[in-house]
């Protein structure tokens, strides 16, 4: 953000002279980004910038509160990794945001430029309108010629600096031979100041200037709202884009780097660590383990991975350390293709009109073919053109859509900052209409419904000796099942056995000795027992018969709850999972949903969507996968959580934030009463219109009527607007 | 009615005055965190002696 200015070697002619190495710019000092979720008070903003500056190499720390962020200037070699266990220890959770992915200040900009003309247009209106206050109390002759001429002097330049947003979207609409909103507002801008000045010129006793400048301060002030809930959720939009930083471990002949993934090319040899995202599409060169997939495919079960087998960029690894030679970089992996078919879902979706669109289509010729029948018809009866111009500006000035330029924004602004309080980000403009109008709500399995992490369900059945061993060989392994485990077996109060020698074998589980017997831990063909239809880990203890602790997927908080709240709305709930057949049917049956598919393609999934719109369903999809990718842009609406792919976030108009599914039966009601909202406050504005029109066709109209019609209905819609709260 | 020889233009001065100082505090970034500055003003570490 900040240019340095330094002298060209040329400008002054002894530098000429100087070595080189003089002019070369200063090391570019590090910019970091952290995201702190946790802050909240004065407190926090002082120990964060304190603990920030301590660190040697910190140059300077600042907080920001609202967007809950803190940027940090520091030497270059400085990183996030550095930090971040230094605000841990302060007690507070933070990430790293790739600075990049964050372009606040683009969006700032113009944020700043509305706000900025906005400031000036009422700036100009209240000058305007106290002058006209006295003009309306009866200042008359030269002393009210003097004041409309002030009032002009005002006006055309705070016009032609702040209307200047209407006046481009208008003129780009007429270019190509089309109408919208800002048509007949600048229309009216225009011919109010021209009959206004003409007026002045003739000392008349009618003048537009001020409803002409409390028309833009009022429009622009819609246009403000709007820019800002939709900045709002672009940069929340944006900090989860920024939260996955993209750096992969390249294996040189040099050991190894960590580089960005952008820089990979085919054939680099990927290190992938367990936990870790695979970067690439590739194959395994080396190592054992098991990757987990559900993003890719809803499967839950993790699959095994060994020397040979092909990966997808996106999956996760598991147990093992990988090396993996990249086949696909970038654009064309496989999690990237998807976007493809993304593109063919959305075109579907762009033939939604807004209601606002709507309402401008139906308005803007209206407005035009009435204020020029009442110019035509006061023409043809008193043959005086001034009055004639006089009356078809007052009827364009008082059916100047002021109150429907804020109908909308207002609303959208209150019902999406209701929704975000409770952790739901409206990403596009027109999806809080759509998912008022939904009928059908269709789920995906993994990561959506269930949380993806398996639960133990049989610990009460096992010996207690062998909860000890399993607890004991689970602890040393981060696979997800072993966690599970372990979590179960200490939340019972077990506490581990004495188990030596522990190893893991990436592929297969964990093993060990207890009392001089092999245990071992893992998967139904390694400690020789016959696979069920159940996920299960296998615990061996020597030679016993092997004995399986089975799982099932745990719920996603509040899951149930937005199941039956959506039910019980009438919406048709049905369930599409790529997952095999009986864990699907198992979930089914635990949330009382009667429609259900399993094995679903990623294909298949966008078809069934599909099917349901042609049928004549409204259809919300929900769900966080790559495989859903497809399915969430053909849908009329759809929502993803927070740790959903990239892809598929990007794909969806709603995110929810936290981890708890519940908010999204009262989203769904939300945005019916934001709806319903919406066409109250046209109703409102066309109300006024009624009232309003006749006056000023008939030639009743002056400047104080427009005025008061102007304010009083744009007031009457913000604050019904405001009952969304 | 002479009055509103002065009258006018420092009507038109003081608003202007406002106008600017409203530029002045959106250029001046003073927009960008308004929870934050709320909170700010209520720590004491630097109730004694200024930020250096």
């Amino acid at each position: 953000m900040t240019a340095q200015l330094r002298p060209t070697a040329a400008a002054c002619p002894a530098c000429v002279a100087a070595p080189a190495q003089a002019v070369e710019p200063a090391p570019q000092e590090a910019r970091i980004a952290l995201s702190l979720p946790g802050i909240h008070c004065q407190a926090c903003i002082a120990n964060v910038e304190r603990a920030l500056n301590a660190v040697p190499g910190v140059d300077s720390a600042r907080v920001n509160l609202t967007l809950k962020r803190a940027m940090v200037e520091a030497a270059p070699d400085m990183q996030a990794a550095d930090l971040i266990p230094v605000l841990e220890a302060a007690g507070y959770e933070a990430h790293e945001l790739d600075p990049g992915a964050i372009s606040a200040t683009q969006t700032d900009r113009a944020g700043r430029d509305l706000l900025m003309r906005l400031a000036v247009a009422g700036f100009a209106s209240m000058n305007v309108m106290l002058l006209s206050v006295s003009v309306w109390s009866g200042a008359s002759d030269a002393t009210r010629d003097m004041f409309h001429w002030i009032s002009a002097a005002i006006a055309l330049p705070a016009i032609a600096f702040s209307a200047k947003p209407f006046f481009v979207n208008a003129w780009s609409a007429l270019r190509v031979r089309r109408l919208n909103m800002d048509v007949p507002i600048v229309l009216a801008i225009l011919l109010a100041l021209a009959t206004s000045l003409w007026e002045t010129s003739l000392s008349g006793e009618h003048a537009y200037f001020d409803a002409a400048l409390t028309l833009t301060f009022f429009l622009l002030a819609g246009r403000y709202l709007d820019h800002r809930t939709r900045a709002v959720a672009r940069s929340a939009a944006e900090e989860l884009a920024a939260l996955e930083v993209h750096r992969a471990i390249r294996l040189t002949s040099k050991g190894e780097e960590q580089v960005p993934v952008a820089e990979l090319v085919p054939g680099d040899l990927v290190l992938v660590r367990p936990g870790g995202r695979m970067p690439v599409d590739g194959e395994i060169i080396e190592g054992r383990s098991e990757l987990d997939r559900s993003l890719l495919t809803g499967e839950t079960l993790p699959v095994y991975a060994e020397p040979g087998f092909a990966v997808s960029a996106g999956e996760v690894n598991l147990t093992g350390p990988l090396t993996v030679r990249a086949t696909a970089v970038g654009q064309e992996t496989s999690l990237h293709r998807m976007a493809d078919l993304v593109a063919i879902a959305e075109s579907g979706r762009s033939r939604y009109t807004s209601l606002a669109d709507s309402a401008a289509k139906l308005y803007a010729p209206g407005v035009h073919i009435l204020s020029a029948l009442s110019f035509l018809g006061w023409y043809i009866y008193s043959g005086d053109l001034r009055t004639a111009l006089n009356i078809a500006a007052a009827v364009l000035i008082i059916t100047c859509p002021c109150a429907l330029g804020l109908a909308v924004p207002a609303v959208t602004t209150a019902a999406s900052g209701r929704l975000f309080r409770k952790g739901m980000l409206i990403k596009h403009a027109t999806a809080l209409e759509r998912l008022a109008e939904i009928d059908t709500v269709v789920f995906d399995k993994t990561g959506t419904l269930t949380a993806g992490t398996p639960q133990l369900v049989n610990l009460g059945d096992v010996p207690l000796r062998d909860a000890q061993i399993a607890l004991a060989l689970a602890q040393a392994s981060s696979h997800p099942l072993s966690a599970s485990i372990s979590a179960a077996a200490k939340e019972a109060g077990i506490a581990p056995s004495n188990v030596t020698e522990i190893e893991e074998v990436p592929g297969f589980g964990t093993q060990g000795v207890y009392q001089g017997q092999q245990v071992r831990l893992g998967r139904a063909a390694w400690v020789a027992a016959e696979p069920g239809a159940q996920t299960a880990a296998w615990l061996a203890v020597g030679t016993e018969t092997p004995r399986a602790f089975l799982f099932h997927d745990a719920l996603r908080p509040g899951a149930a709850e937005a199941v039956t709240a959506l039910q019980q709305a009438g919406k048709d709930v049905r369930l599409i999972s790529g997952d095999t057949r009986p864990a699907v049917e198992a979930l089914a049956d635990r949330l009382g949903i009667n429609t259900w598919q399993a094995e679903a393609l990623p294909a298949d999934k966008a078809l069934r969507v599909r099917d349901l719109t042609d049928q004549g369903h409204k259809v919300l999809m929900v769900g966080d996968g790559l495989n859903d990718t497809a399915a969430l842009a053909a849908a009329h609406v759809s929502i993803s959580p927070a740790s959903a792919l990239d892809a598929a976030r990007v794909a969806s108009d709603i995110v929810l934030l936290g981890h708890d599914l519940s908010p999204l039966a009262d989203a769904c009601a939300t945005a019916v009463k934001a709806t319903r909202r919406i066409r109250e406050n046209f109703r409102i504005a066309t109300v006024y219109n009624v009232i309003a029109v006749p006056l000023a066709v008939a030639g009743f109209a002056t400047p104080l009527i427009a005025a008061l019609a102007m304010s009083a209905s744009s007031i009457t819609v913000s604050l019904n607007a405001l009952r969304l709260r | 009615m002479n009055i509103l020889t002065y009258l006018i233009p420092i009507s038109l001065l003081l608003g202007g005055a406002g106008l600017l100082g409203f530029i002045y505090t959106v250029r001046s970034n003073q927009y960008d965190d308004p929870e934050g500055d709320a909170r700010r003003i209520l720590n004491d570490e630097w109730d004694d002696k200024p930020k250096p």
